[in-house]
């Protein structure tokens, strides 16, 4: 059976491998099928394209919306006998699923296979221990001619869960070359724009892209996104559009910046169209910043206190009388000292908890007015542990000494102590 | 070819399928079956006619045969008509009735006792047991109809609680009262461990022990006699010229030294008749007019699709920023022995390559790395190491300790495979030292 390879570009060997798996609809199929291969590699739109095409009966579930095993049974049973009334399919358990199959079967009269597909079938490992085993066996437990198909990201090694389970049958989708990828991509390229044209700007960003990212949802997100930014000049009459090399010139700044950006979605889609428009009069290389959403507003007194928290988080605690103490002296360069070990660093390991003396002590030394130790100052400190910058660690009975850690990243204070004109570097001994 | 012989090779190749497909029914002969068969079949047959219960249970590994014996003395006893007409059978199994209620309420269904009315069972799990236990010790050995009760998934059903289904069973079955044989069917060699000591001591204790003794030799021969079309296939010359040239095609296939090779890979492996129908049901599949025997050269390629490592296919398809924070993770899994890292300490090794190499790769930012970090935690190739005593609430994303569950060798392999893989991180991955 010939299949219209346009419709799905770059994966015709994976259509016939399952045309002749699922055969004459009349036989016997394998009881369980295993899909599996990366995410966006096509397993979900080919399986659904084969069976619809081969008009069989069949039914897809979404184990992660389908939550429990109530709510999933239900989705199968209405799935295949295409009725939508949600009360009569009510069932929990498998015994019930059973009969009910057993029913649907019957009163539609099949007498071919019918398929049951299970989309994100990892999910399914958490549930109760024997679900999966009993989905597998569904076409023995039954005795009708079911297959079950369960389509995941992860190999079928991450399946085994200690009870024994009958492996299935299973097919592995490989994931796109660098020119299938392109090949998809300019398929699904917008109307009235000239396929060369397209062609050559998908080879641009794959270019750019290809090296961090080899998902095809994402790429054709940010071909998307990219698109007007692209040919924006041309509209606007001032390139041909077979200069490539100054398109290359015009749009190379965007993509590098979609690159820091790469699925990080700090801001909308809409949200970065604006920010990149290129409007008439405008220069095309001034580009807007995006707003960044990392900083946040403290009080004065707060963002101290969240660098005391860090210092104290950071360093060790014998060091503190090197740095907050006047007149301390300096270390005796022993051997020890010198051989500063790469695993001790805190900035590799982690942020340490210490107790709130050690870092009223430290808030101290660093502020250089008086502050007086009034309520405010401790309630500011409730509030950074309510934003999550500083997290409490111990028990809620421990009130008379209580320990914290500070949760934010070196990117992050250093931004803060800038804003105060205060050179944190100096004060970390990591840094020394 | 002409239609005629189109649908031989069509009625050949389903017949076929259904031989690799369908569990519980073996087409092979062997020997230790045929001896249990006749074990279990005096037992039953001595329920059937004389009225004597029984209780015996089937212990073999997944896989070994317990369904198809099973099937086999069951059509025996059907085939046998004197008996046909007035035997009761249950068959009952763990998967599906996962509680006493459930499976209480499938017997009283399948013996279609009064409280059933077309599907639905009336009555709670109590009134619904005493009538059930009621009906069934009010029976005489003589006159009451033989009742066989087949429980598949055995070690399941000891599960429930108090095991109330297995003693009262096994009670009734002491009693005489009605003819009852009780057949479990475990996969559990410690079964007995699991019944409680009053469920136990009205146990029988006769069990029927099924493994596969299989030699290389029996394995080849499974796997001809599973390929060949036998007198049934069709009375008419055309068919019997087919199944000839069939059979001589088989022959040639059973010879070849690769096909024998692969045989005895996968019989190294494991001896059981699954794992051999499925590196013979994509060639079964692929069989058309265009392509009308199975040539070794199928054989040999199903089976490398069988024998293929996942992890090493979910590897070529990572992007090569994700390979190259692997390829950290392993070298510092190498320096410090194996003690679980962080992100941070992962980032740092990263940095350490990619400042040196930054014609190859541009200086991604944190929050890109990590996100390529968090796909491969998705991906499982990743796994935290959380000691129970670490505040895991508290801990930053950067900060949670983890282990690589990619081994040395397997990244090895995963990088000479990688698709346009750059060299500098070729090297890399051969030392540690950029």
């Amino acid at each position: 059976m010939s299949h219209d390879s346009s419709a799905i570009p770059a994966r015709g060997k994976q259509i016939e491998q399952l045309i002749s798996i699922f055969g004459d609809p009349v036989d016997v199929t394998m009881p369980a099928l295993f899909v599996y291969g990366h995410s966006s590699c096509g397993k979900t739109i080919v399986l659904n394209h084969v069976l619809e095409k081969l008009k069989v009966p069949h039914v897809v579930v979404n184990c992660t919306e389908c939550y429990t095993n109530s709510v999933l049974f239900s989705a199968i049973l209405q799935g295949l006998s295409g009725d939508n009334d949600l009360g009569s399919w009510k069932c929990d358990n498998l015994n019930d699923l059973a009969r009910n199959l057993r029913k649907v079967y019957e009163s539609q009269g099949w007498n071919e296979t019918a398929y049951i597909v299970f989309d994100k079938a990892e999910r399914l490992r958490d549930r109760e221990v024997n679900l999966l085993p009993a989905l597998i066996n569904l076409q023995e437990l039954t005795s009708l001619n079911f297959c079950v198909i369960l389509v995941s990201e992860l190999p079928w090694e991450k399946f085994y869960n200690g009870v024994g389970i009958r492996q299935p049958f299973i097919v592995f989708f490989p994931d796109y070359t660098k020119s299938e990828l392109g090949e998809i991509l300019c398929h699904c390229r917008p109307d009235g724009v000239d396929r060369e044209f397209y062609q050559h700007y998908i080879s641009i960003v794959l270019a750019v892209f290809s090296l961090a990212c080899r998902d095809l949802r994402e790429l054709k997100h940010l071909s998307e996104l990219n698109f007007s930014t692209y040919c924006a000049p041309v509209k606007a009459g001032k390139f041909d559009e077979g200069d490539k090399h100054k398109l290359w010139k015009h749009v190379e700044p965007h993509l590098k910046e979609a690159l820091q950006q790469l699925y990080l979605r700090k801001v909308s889609s809409e949200e970065w169209m604006k920010l990149h428009d290129i409007t008439e009069s405008g220069d095309a290389t001034v580009l807007k910043p995006v707003k960044n959403s990392d900083t946040i507003e403290l009080p004065f007194y707060s963002k101290f206190l969240l660098i005391a928290a860090y210092i104290a988080s950071y360093n060790p605690a014998s060091t503190d009388k090197r740095f907050f103490v006047k007149n301390a002296g300096r270390m005796k360069k022993t051997a020890r000292s010198m051989k500063k070990d790469e695993r001790k660093n805190s900035h590799l390991r982690g942020p340490h908890a210490f107790p709130l003396d050690r870092m009223m002590a430290i808030f101290y030394s660093i502020v250089d007015s008086r502050v007086p130790p009034t309520a405010n100052i401790f309630s500011q400190i409730s509030t950074l542990v309510t934003l999550h910058l500083l997290a409490k660690i111990g028990h809620e009975d421990e009130i008379d000494c209580p320990r914290y850690k500070c949760t934010v990243s070196l990117d992050f204070i250093s931004a803060v102590a800038k804003t105060m004109n205060f050179d944190i570097v100096r004060y970390l001994f990591d840094f020394v | 070819m002409s239609k005629m012989d189109k649908t031989l090779l069509e009625n050949a190749k389903s017949i076929i399928k259904e031989r690799l497909c369908k569990s519980g029914y073996s087409h092979n002969v062997r020997a230790d079956i045929d001896i249990a068969a006749l074990d279990l079949g005096n037992l039953l047959q001595r329920t059937v006619e004389f009225g004597e219960s029984n209780s015996v249970l089937v212990v073999g590994a997944k896989g070994s045969g317990k369904s198809t014996l099973i099937n086999r003395v069951l059509e025996d006893i059907h085939n046998d008509s004197k008996n046909a007409k007035n035997l009761l059978i249950v068959k009952l199994n763990g998967y599906l009735q996962t509680d006493d209620r459930i499976a209480l309420a499938e017997i009283t269904r399948q013996l279609k006792l009064e409280n059933t009315i077309g599907d639905k069972v009336f009555g709670s799990f109590a009134e619904t047991l005493a009538f059930l236990l009621e009906a069934l010790r009010s029976g005489d050995m003589s006159k009451s109809q033989p009742i066989i009760i087949i429980l598949e998934e055995f070690d399941l059903f000891a599960q429930h609680k108090n095991q109330t289904l297995l003693y009262n069973l096994f009670d009734i079955a002491q009693a005489g009262t009605t003819p009852l044989a009780v057949i479990g069917i475990t996969c559990r060699l410690d079964v007995m461990e699991l019944l409680e000591k009053r469920v136990k001591s009205r146990f029988s204790h006769r069990q029927i022990y099924i493994c596969n003794p299989s030699t290389l030799e029996n394995y080849v021969q499974q796997f001809t006699d599973v390929l060949l079309l036998d007198k049934a296939f069709g009375k008419t010359a055309k068919h019997k010229a087919f199944v000839k040239k069939w059979s001589s095609h088989v022959e040639n296939l059973t010879k070849n030294s690769s096909v024998l090779e692969i045989l005895h890979k996968q019989y190294d492996y494991c001896k059981e008749a699954s794992p051999l129908h499925q590196i013979l049901f994509l060639p079964v599949c692929s069989l058309s007019q265009e392509h009308q025997e199975i040539t070794p050269a199928d054989i040999a390629e199903s089976s490398q699709l069988i024998f293929n490592d996942s992890k090493a296919n979910i590897l070529h398809g990572v992007s090569v920023l994700e390979l190259c924070l692997i390829i950290a993770m392993s070298h510092l899994t190498n320096i410090y022995e194996g003690v679980p890292f962080n992100f941070q300490m992962v980032y740092n090794e990263f940095l350490k390559f990619s400042q040196k190499k930054s014609h190859i790769l541009q200086n991604y930012t944190k929050p890109v790395v990590l996100k390529a970090f968090e796909h491969l935690i998705e991906l499982e190739l990743l796994k935290t190491k959380d000691h129970f005593m670490t505040h895991s609430g508290k801990l930053q994303k950067e900060y949670r300790p983890m282990i690589l569950l990619v081994d040395h060798s397997q990244l090895r392999e995963a990088v000479a495979k990688y698709p346009g893989c750059p060299t500098d991180v070729k090297q890399w991955a051969e030392s540690s030292i950029v």
